[in-house]
């Protein structure tokens, strides 16, 4: 029974990290200020109906963009040599160690009216173009955090891929756009489908990006929460709810990624 | 044997500075059952690599029915594999799988499902078709393997090692399986295995490979009776291997004795390697043999007993059905067809000596044997 009471500590951090939180925010969406049991705080969420649509618009785009740009490149870099591939990695994962808020401002002054982005282009006499404080702009913060999180799962999926299955399907007579077609791309889908996941997940809660890259103009869930706790409208019982509603739209959002999956879900977050 | 089809003509293959395949000569006839049989890391996979197209060697030539096809892709050409561990696609079904080429060789749907279901037939798996892969046991998988190699209607079916992973049983069965499929579609095989008696079961032809080199080629029967070297004599079956002087045609000396024999052609006094086949050997009263022996140690093994005899400090293996306990003396007689002589090589006096004997001699045929371990070996070789 060793690896019962080695599993104690870990259910332990469970419970007081994840399983405690997550019953007070069901407590709290279905309290009032006063203590009692109530349903009022769904009543308002139909109001904030545009800021879910917004969010969820924003959040696909964001994975859909960088879905298009991690599959080539890894697909790419997982023929390279391993020196190649190592420092294609170092240099994925080196703006990750620098701090998430320091990156997001300096997109701010890339991307503003007199910014980085627009004195280059007056160079050649474009522009100058309006960005910042757009969805734009919204979209750009999301790739740009969350593209690592797309790129690794696909790598380590198609990096991992056996070269037997490739042989096979070149013996059968598949050329190199068939084998990929129809062998490549169907087994690094569950590499995708854990990419998708997590890039879509803090697309739709992020706050930070949406409140600095899009200025008041882009009003995701994240920053309809985040009023509710910190912000000018605190009401902790209609955060929590939106918060729940979010858990649910991201679990339904899962299930249906997974479905794709052909319940190979080993792979997959979920 | 009906005309050639593949011709390997002096290949090499070598990675950096090793050197894989040594002057590889070699044509497989039409419909033939052709076998490379040897060690680990002898370069028979490398060799079946080179025939699929997987691999490009460094020099010779390969033709198929007389073009050379060194530089053509596997796509390209009328050859299908059955690999090592069956590389099944997982995200398929048992239909899909073989259906495979078929799709991509855009043959219509109705053929599609009556060729499939023809070869699900062929390999005794009717009804499988919308199994997954890995609901599947080895010799299923096995024979979705073959079903999915032979159902594009190729020349030459390749197969690596295709039986290494099953349980013996299984092995035989498919192997007699093999044979048939092989006769009834009428193509050529071309076998990959490190199991001697695989090759001697199903083979028309075995070719004996070691160290990236043939080392002999002919027919089961040939390899069997009639080896070319000691390493031969020792990996096929069961081999006595002894120093000898051939007198003149006809006429060896062995322990100082001179004894009739089948061979001619060497060198008035060429020293020569001696076989002689434990199951050959008659044993006597020891007044009426022609040598004298003590028996050292006895085994079991089922149909015979393994009986170890010393001649004069070195020891010989005698496959008997009669048991002689340890420490009696017997004779032994050798009949001039019992006796094959061999020319010297460098293999000899490194094989066929008993003295060492163990009861598992013969980890080649052993059923538990390491199939992973195997493939590792095969891998070394790539």
């Amino acid at each position: 029974m060793r690896t019962k009471s080695a599993a104690v500590p870990y259910v332990f951090w469970m419970a007081v990290f994840v399983v405690i939180p997550l019953v007070l925010i069901v407590v709290y969406a279905f309290t009032n200020y006063d203590g009692a049991f109530t349903l009022e705080n769904f009543d308002n969420i139909d109001v904030f109906l545009q800021v879910f649509g917004n969010s969820v618009v924003l959040a696909l785009i964001a994975t859909a963009i960088c879905l298009l740009i991690a599959y080539p490149f890894s697909y790419f870099l997982a023929q390279e040599g391993p020196v190649f591939r190592k420092v294609a990695m170092l240099l994925i994962m080196l703006p990750m160690w620098m701090n998430f808020l320091l990156r997001t401002y300096a997109w701010m002054s890339i991307l503003e009216n007199n910014g980085f982005l627009n004195q280059l282009l007056g160079l050649f006499g474009i522009g100058p173009v309006h960005i910042i404080n757009t969805d734009i702009a919204v979209v750009l913060g999301m790739v740009y955090n969350f593209l690592p999180f797309m790129i690794l799962p696909i790598f380590s999926v198609i990096d991992k891929l056996d070269h037997k299955y490739i042989e096979a399907a070149q013996d059968l007579g598949a050329n190199k756009r068939e084998t990929f077609r129809r062998v490549i791309f169907p087994l690094s889908l569950p590499g995708v489908l854990s990419g998708v996941t997590m890039v879509f997940i803090p697309s739709i809660s992020t706050f930070a990006i949406s409140k600095l890259l899009g200025g008041g103009m882009s009003f995701l869930l994240g920053d309809l929460i985040e009023m509710q706790f910190l912000g000018s409208a605190y009401n902790p019982h209609l955060g929590s709810a939106i918060a729940l509603m979010m858990l649910v739209l991201v679990l339904v959002a899962t299930l249906i990624t997974n479905r794709f999956g052909g319940g190979d879900e080993g792979t997959v977050l979920m | 044997m009906s005309k050639e089809l593949i011709r390997l003509h002096d290949v090499c293959m070598a990675y950096d500075d090793e050197l894989v395949l040594d002057n590889i000569n070699l044509y497989i006839n039409d419909s033939e059952f052709l076998t490379l049989l040897g060690p680990s890391g002898c370069g028979k996979t490398t060799t079946l690599r080179i025939i699929g197209g997987f691999t490009t060697p460094s020099s010779g030539d390969v033709t198929f029915d007389g073009e050379r096809i060194n530089d053509v892709p596997p796509h390209k050409r009328q050859i299908n594999t059955v690999f090592q561990k069956y590389a099944l696609f997982p995200h398929l079904d048992v239909f899909e799988n073989i259906a495979f080429g078929l799709r991509i060789a855009k043959v219509g749907e109705k053929e599609i499902e009556e060729r499939v279901n023809e070869m699900l037939e062929v390999v005794s798996l009717k009804g499988f078709g919308k199994r997954k892969v890995d609901q599947l046991s080895g010799g299923q998988q096995q024979r979705v393997a073959i079903a999915r190699a032979l159902v594009n209607r190729p020349k030459v079916l390749l197969l690596d090692e295709p039986l290494g992973a099953l349980d013996l049983r299984l092995r035989k069965d498919m192997q007699n399986e093999l044979k048939r499929i092989q006769q009834q579609m009428g193509i050529t095989f071309i076998y990959v295995t490190h199991d001697q008696e695989e090759a001697l079961t199903m083979s028309d032809t075995v070719v004996v490979m070691d160290k990236g080199r043939i080392q002999q080629i002919g027919s089961p029967e040939d390899i069997y009776n009639e080896p070319k070297n000691a390493f031969v004599a020792d990996f096929i079956g069961e081999s006595n291997i002894l120093d000898g002087i051939m007198h003149t045609d006809f006429v060896v000396e062995i322990f100082n004795r001179k004894f009739r024999c089948l061979d001619k052609g060497f060198a008035p006094m060429e020293p020569v390697d001696v076989v002689i086949r434990p199951e050959d050997i008659e044993i006597m009263a020891p007044e009426k043999g022609r040598l004298q022996g003590t028996v050292t140690s006895v085994t079991f093994k089922g149909v015979h007993y393994d009986t170890i005899v010393d001649f004069k400090g070195y020891k010989w293996l005698i496959q008997t059905t009669d048991y002689h306990e340890v420490g009696s003396v017997i004779g032994i007689i050798l009949n001039p067809d019992d006796i094959h002589i061999m020319k010297k090589s460098e293999y000899s006096g490194m094989f066929g000596d008993y003295s060492s004997y163990s009861a598992e001699y013969d980890e080649i045929n052993d059923p538990d044997f390491d199939a992973d371990e195997a493939e590792e070996d095969a891998d070394d070789e790539d």
